[in-house]
């Protein structure tokens, strides 16, 4: 990150750099001897790890998918063209949908009433609670027949609901978009409400003195601050939820009929349920066209702004 | 005159402005009850269930008709055949759970010492290298990752999960510690340099103390992390005895007989941990989870 800064310093004459700037010496200007030896032996262990558990596992499920007859297999299968379908309408009605929602919920809890507080402690709740016990939860209550919502809307309305993961591919995934939505919202208003959080009072001051309240004060104050973190968050959420599994593996785990699988849950499928670890790398890798760049924008975006998450 | 005037114009409006902000509070109120109802019905549905007594879970009702706590004393005294390995599971869940924080907390704030203290020649190349580490979904590198375990020789071992949390921790550990580090003036380890400490005596007496915040907070992180994950647990942990709470609880719910009572009881003693630690740090992760906010 700040990689220039300790080279540019050491190409200048030692003597004139400790007589203009005597303080900054401990460290900068190269590190001597054994001060090398002890940072190098630091950041060792990371490196280790990166070695064998990132770049090994990378290298190794690039060889296994390497083959181009595996693709062909991929696309001549109508469960891995669903797939495909099914991702992308995760992504592009989820990922939207939840960080539209949390916009909109941060500028709810901007209100500053005490139960406002109290119940922003409630709704975290769905995200610290761990995932997995939660989704089973909602798949057991969209069962058709004892589920807690068919109950519900029986006692309410008398209707029979339909079996929400059991009959049609489109309710199902619509759960599980729903599940992942639940799940993950709090998370993103939590992260945008701080953004909120920042802008300065006195900009709003200054716009309501222009006369700008309500929906104009959110369209040319609020948002063209918060539009970059808006931004970042939604790339990042992009690639967490490519890469998610539990909501579609415990809500509707890829049913009815392996209708609802999304890449990572059919990849994962292809590799341990049917023995193909090969077609499993491939089903996840041919996620890559739209992931690098993802990635490449994320990186840069992380890199040159002060957004950490 | 004029104020008069001014007055009468103005006595009509206040009421309406009062009623024009209790009907937004009154909005809001209505907003808040549906979103209340949205966030706990799967929290509630876990707990009703687990509190049916066993049997009376394929009933119609909504509220459970007779609460018991049978469920929850099965589990605990390990009462059923599918649980005859909870406490066990549950402790390996809490060992790789405290392993993954700690070396999360130490191969992180190592290297962030070196690389943003110390600056280590190339040092960035280490930061993007966990930048990228960050942003590749762990799920897209779980297939290799298990027959590069295999090869490991740690199939079924609890360390392989500690190795595959903390290589997804410790990225996030990093990136934290250098933005927080940032805060902490170099002048600090410069002058105990002159007196004469080492490297180390400045990472354990001037940047660990230092960074006790961002250590709760990436701490907390990692220590969610490894509770929650389920998928390399399930893929690396296979016998009775090594797999922790999630994947028996999985396990159980692909059984052809399902006992829901006693999964759901399960999950409800299996949430309250994180969710405890979670409440009890939790100014200090959002703070750590937001460091930065919207500078630019």
């Amino acid at each position: 990150m700040d990689g220039a800064y300790p080279q540019a310093a050491q190409a200048l004459p030692a003597p004139t750099m400790a007589l203009s700037r005597p303080r900054r010496r401990a460290w900068r200007g190269g590190l001597q001897g054994s001060e090398f030896t002890w940072a190098l032996a630091f950041v060792v262990p990371y490196i280790g790890v990166f070695v064998a558990f990132v770049a090994y596992p990378v290298v190794y499920g690039l060889w296994l998918g390497h083959k181009p007859s595996l693709y062909s297999e991929l696309y001549a299968d109508p469960i891995y063209q669903r797939t495909v379908v099914n991702t992308l309408i995760y992504l592009g009605i989820g990922v939207n949908l939840k960080m539209f929602g949390a916009l909109m919920m941060s500028g709810f809890f901007m209100r500053r009433s005490w139960w406002v507080k109290g119940l922003l402690l409630i709704y975290v709740l769905p995200w610290a609670v761990p995932a997995l016990p939660t989704f089973i939860s909602i798949h057991w209550m969209l069962n058709g027949q004892w589920g807690l919502i068919n109950n519900v809307l029986w006692d309410l309305f008398h209707i029979d609901g339909p079996g929400w993961i059991e009959t049609s591919r489109w309710l199902a995934l619509g759960s599980v978009i729903a599940s992942h939505i639940w799940k993950w919202m709090p998370f993103w208003t939590v992260i945008l409400l701080a953004g909120r959080m920042a802008i300065p009072q006195e900009l709003y001051d200054a716009a309501a003195v222009d006369g700008a309240t309500g929906l104009r004060r959110f369209a040319h104050v609020t948002f063209p601050l918060v539009a970059n973190l808006y931004l970042i968050c939604t790339l990042l959420s992009t690639i967490f939820t490519l890469g998610d599994f539990n909501s579609v593996y415990f809500v509707s785990g890829g049913g009815p009929a392996l209708s609802t699988h999304v890449l990572a849950t059919l990849g994962i499928r292809d590799a341990f349920q049917i023995s193909r670890p090969d077609l499993g790398v491939a089903t996840v890798m041919s996620a890559l066209p739209l992931m690098i760049p993802l990635v490449i924008i994320l990186m840069r975006k992380l890199r040159t702004t002060e957004v950490s998450l | 005159m004029s104020a008069a005037l001014a007055e009468r114009r103005a006595a009509p409006r206040r009421p309406r402005y009062r009623l024009r902000r209790n009907l937004t509070e009154a909005a809001a109120l209505a907003f808040a009850a549906v979103l209340l109802v949205w966030t706990l019905a799967p929290i509630y549905n876990m707990v009703a269930v687990a509190l049916e007594p066993h049997g009376d879970v394929f009933s119609n009702s909504v509220f459970p008709a007779h609460p018991s706590f049978e469920s929850f004393w099965i589990v605990l005294s390990q009462g059923y055949w599918y649980l005859q390995y909870f406490w066990h599971q549950f402790g390996n869940s809490v060992y790789i759970g405290a392993a993954t924080t700690f070396l999360t907390l130490l191969i992180g704030s190592l290297a962030s010492f070196s690389i943003g203290r110390m600056r280590l020649k190339n040092g960035w190349l280490v930061s993007n290298a966990a930048l990228l580490t960050y942003v590749i979904p762990a799920s897209f590198l779980a297939i290799p990752f298990y027959s590069i375990m295999l090869k490991y020789g740690l199939a079924n071992n609890l360390w392989a999960v500690i190795f595959a949390e903390v290589t997804f921790a410790t990225p996030y550990a990093i990136f934290i510690f250098q933005q927080y580090g940032v805060s902490i003036p170099i002048e600090l380890d410069e002058a105990a340099r002159i007196d004469g400490a080492s490297p180390l005596q400045v990472y354990l007496r001037i940047y660990l103390p230092l960074m006790a915040p961002a250590l709760v907070a990436v701490g907390t992180y990692a220590l969610l992390l490894a509770w929650n994950e389920y998928l390399y647990q399930f893929m690396l942990l296979s016998s009775e005895r090594s797999m922790t709470v999630p994947v028996a609880l999985a396990q159980f719910m692909n059984s052809d007989e399902s006992p829901w009572n006693y999964m759901m009881a399960t999950a409800v003693i299996y949430a309250i941990p994180p969710v405890a630690v979670y409440y009890a740090f939790r100014r200090r992760m959002t703070a750590g989870l937001t460091m930065g906010g919207v500078k630019g």
